[in-house]
């Protein structure tokens, strides 16, 4: 009966770049005025680090705009409002960003449920959101004018998959599910559909529930099928124990899981027996691109000294994504920006080079980590 | 056949640890005709001072374990002395009901309680014993299900002995047998009780560390599955009976570990309640429990 807050929920707020159509004749009268772009984001109450971390992520993006020009030759002129990981805040708070702060477009969001309530609203007001790291599929489906820069579930699935399949070559996985989380079902569902199709196969598939500690009897389930490796599609606290009974066990295979793993915690709580498991994520700040080391020393800069992590690194490229999509607009009127964005074409993020796929969605490489001497180290970008 | 040894004993192991917590339930019903809902969170008190203590012992030693299991066992013994001063026997000439809605209420601030100092993120339990582990075949046993197991049996027997050849033990089943009588003949019903909520909590934090010797996260939450399930054991057995407790402690980890590691592991819990149900049905005082018609 705990019900702890699933990571992926609080990973999913989305950042919608709320762009404010003025009308026509108005937008050219105010040429040299700022350009308004609002964000909605928990900076304070429980999902509040997701929250931080994005809102700095848009806002060191935004003063960079600016040191440069602005867009469009005008000034960014950036707005935050704070829905304190209360639901129902962020449908009130983008409201308050169109009607009367007249934004062009709106960030925001990091749980989808925060999305969910805030893409009606922007939909209606025909003003363009880039929700940032809301990874449920439902969110860009609820319009034209919704669109995202993390990737969803589903694809972390196929990443899985191909990197199961070609990089730890193994023929025979087995699944584990937690069967009361959305996303562990939905990450094991197209595991299993990419991996059998590209010729492996799914020997058993064991299930557990959030909150569960013991999967000794899974675990042992999984043994006398002796696959080469397991996928753990749920989340941390539970993926944790999960790799410490499988060692204990005496089941010294890999063991590969989503982005859900991505916690201090779990190496927290798994101790050794997390070394040399393997999980995919949005962004490694060990990744060696250029564009990252840069990112993270400019953060550095202005933060002293802390880390971006994987939510900071999508606030940023949500603003840039919609910054690139206002310059080739030419324009900040609300269908021409849609239109530029939804055209987005290998724009380089720090999150990887992203096209904007026919459901909004960005398509970019995934990035797998391992768990090596208690620290994550950046292994390789895979594409499905 | 050594995936059904190695199931087996993963049930006994988690089966022992819900005998010790079905144990306390089952001893304060057999004195005072209720449920101490707030057992299950001195289990978690329990796993908590063992964290805490276990950060002053060295690991991976025996006498550092035992010490440990030692002062969170007396610990918890005090708090539950204190939980039955404070809360409950103020409410000893009222209906039970009234008790039984406390002893929720003593649960839920125990829980939160717990989230306000240790925070509701989980915690790694360091390893106080030695870690081990064991191959026979292709059975592998860990040095903690080899404690597990060892602690549970010695503890029962100690609860056995001092129930049964104890001056305290012999009270304690007066007090169950008939309270008013027992007072009659000199025995001092709230030591008694005090006693057996001192005993009870005790078993609960050798559980509490048991089980998170096994399942190395703990939080304030911990508690509230594994005490529904040994609540569902001490019932299952017969609730008020010792060697029930124990019995059906074990029966309820062996069937949740075989369903677990069967295809149908998305219904382990249901499972175990249906079995709870069937029992209930054709016995309804339990596997080892006696048939008593209330007397009015």
């Amino acid at each position: 009966m705990r019900r702890h807050l699933p990571p992926a929920v609080a990973r999913s707020l989305t950042r919608c770049a709320l762009f404010f159509l003025p009308l026509a004749p108005l937008a050219a009268a105010d040429a040299s005025a700022p350009i308004k772009i609002g964000q909605y984001a928990s900076l304070t109450g429980k999902e509040a680090s997701f929250g931080q971390a994005s809102h700095r992520g848009v806002a060191l993006a935004v003063d960079e705009l600016n040191a440069h020009g602005g867009i469009l030759g005008r000034e960014v002129e950036f707005l935050v409002e704070d829905i304190q990981s209360k639901p129902g805040e962020s449908a009130t708070a983008v409201k308050k960003l169109i009607a009367r702060d007249e934004v062009v477009a709106v960030l925001g969001g990091n749980a989808s449920t925060n999305s969910l309530e805030a893409a009606p609203v922007c939909q209606a007001a025909h003003v363009p959101m880039i929700a940032i790291s809301s990874t449920n599929p439902k969110v860009t489906a609820m319009g034209s004018y919704i669109f995202r820069a993390c990737f969803i579930d589903s694809f972390q699935g196929a990443v899985l998959a191909k990197f199961s399949h070609d990089t730890l070559h193994a023929k025979r996985v087995a699944l584990l599910t937690s069967v009361s989380a959305p996303y562990s079902v939905g990450l094991s569902r197209v595991f299993r559909e990419r991996f059998t199709a590209a010729g492996g196969e799914i020997v058993a598939e064991q299930k557990y529930t959030e909150g569960d500690k013991d999967f000794r009897a899974q675990l042992t389930a999984v043994k006398a099928l002796a696959p080469d490796a397991i996928a753990a599609t749920g989340y941390y606290t539970e993926a944790a124990l999960i790799c410490r009974q499988a060692r204990d066990l005496g089941l010294d295979i890999p063991i590969i899981g989503g982005d859900g793993w991505e916690a201090p915690q779990l190496i927290y709580l798994g101790g050794a027996a997390v070394e040399g498991t393997y999980y995919s994520t949005h962004y490694s700040a060990e990744s060696p691109a250029p564009e990252v080391q840069l990112f993270i020393k400019k953060f550095r800069a202005r933060y002293d000294g802390e880390t971006p992590d994987a939510v900071a690194a999508l606030g940023y490229d949500a603003m840039m994504l919609l910054a690139d999509a206002i310059t080739r607009a030419g324009t900040t009127a609300g269908p021409k920006l849609r239109d530029a964005l939804a055209g987005t074409k290998n724009f380089s993020g720090v999150t990887g080079r992203t096209t904007i796929d026919t459901d909004r969605n960005p398509s970019k490489p995934a990035i797998i980590v391992t768990v090596k001497d208690g620290h994550t180290q950046f292994v390789g970008a895979v594409a499905p | 056949m050594s995936e059904f040894l190695q199931q087996l004993l993963n049930g006994l192991s988690l089966g022992a640890i819900y005998a010790l917590i079905a144990l306390g339930y089952t001893m304060v019903y057999g004195v005072l005709r209720f449920i101490n809902f707030a057992h299950s969170d001195v289990f978690m008190v329990g796993a908590f001072l063992g964290y805490y203590l276990g950060k002053l012992v060295p690991e991976h030693t025996i006498w550092g374990g035992l010490a440990v299991l030692a002062v969170s066992m007396i610990g918890c013994a005090i708090l539950g002395m204190t939980i039955e001063r404070l809360a409950y026997r103020p409410l000893r000439s009222a209906p039970t009901l009234n008790v039984l809605i406390t002893a929720i209420g003593v649960s839920l601030l125990l829980e939160y309680t717990g989230q306000v100092f240790f925070g509701a993120a989980p915690r790694n339990f360091p390893s106080i014993f030695p870690v081990r582990n064991f191959s026979f075949g292709s059975v592998i046993v860990t040095s903690n299900q080899l404690i597990v197991i060892a602690v549970s049996v010695v503890l029962m027997i100690v609860l056995q002995l001092i129930v049964y050849r104890t001056k305290i033990g012999t009270a304690m089943r007066a007090v169950s047998l008939n309270p008013k009588a027992a007072a009659l003949m000199g025995v001092n019903n709230d030591v008694v009780i005090s006693f057996t909520f001192g005993l009870g909590s005790a078993l609960a934090a050798a559980g509490g560390i048991l089980y998170a010797l096994n399942y190395p996260s703990i939080d304030p939450l911990m508690g509230v599955m594994p005490g529904l399930k040994a609540f569902v054991a001490a019932i299952l057995g017969g609730i008020g009976n010792i060697p029930g407790a124990a019995l059906g402690g074990l029966i309820l980890g062996t069937v949740e570990t075989f369903v677990s590691g069967s295809q149908w592991s998305t219904y382990k819990d249901a499972i175990a309640f249906a079995i709870l149900i069937i029992i209930m049905l054709f016995r309804p005082a339990g596997l080892l429990g006696k048939f008593t018609v209330e007397k009015v």
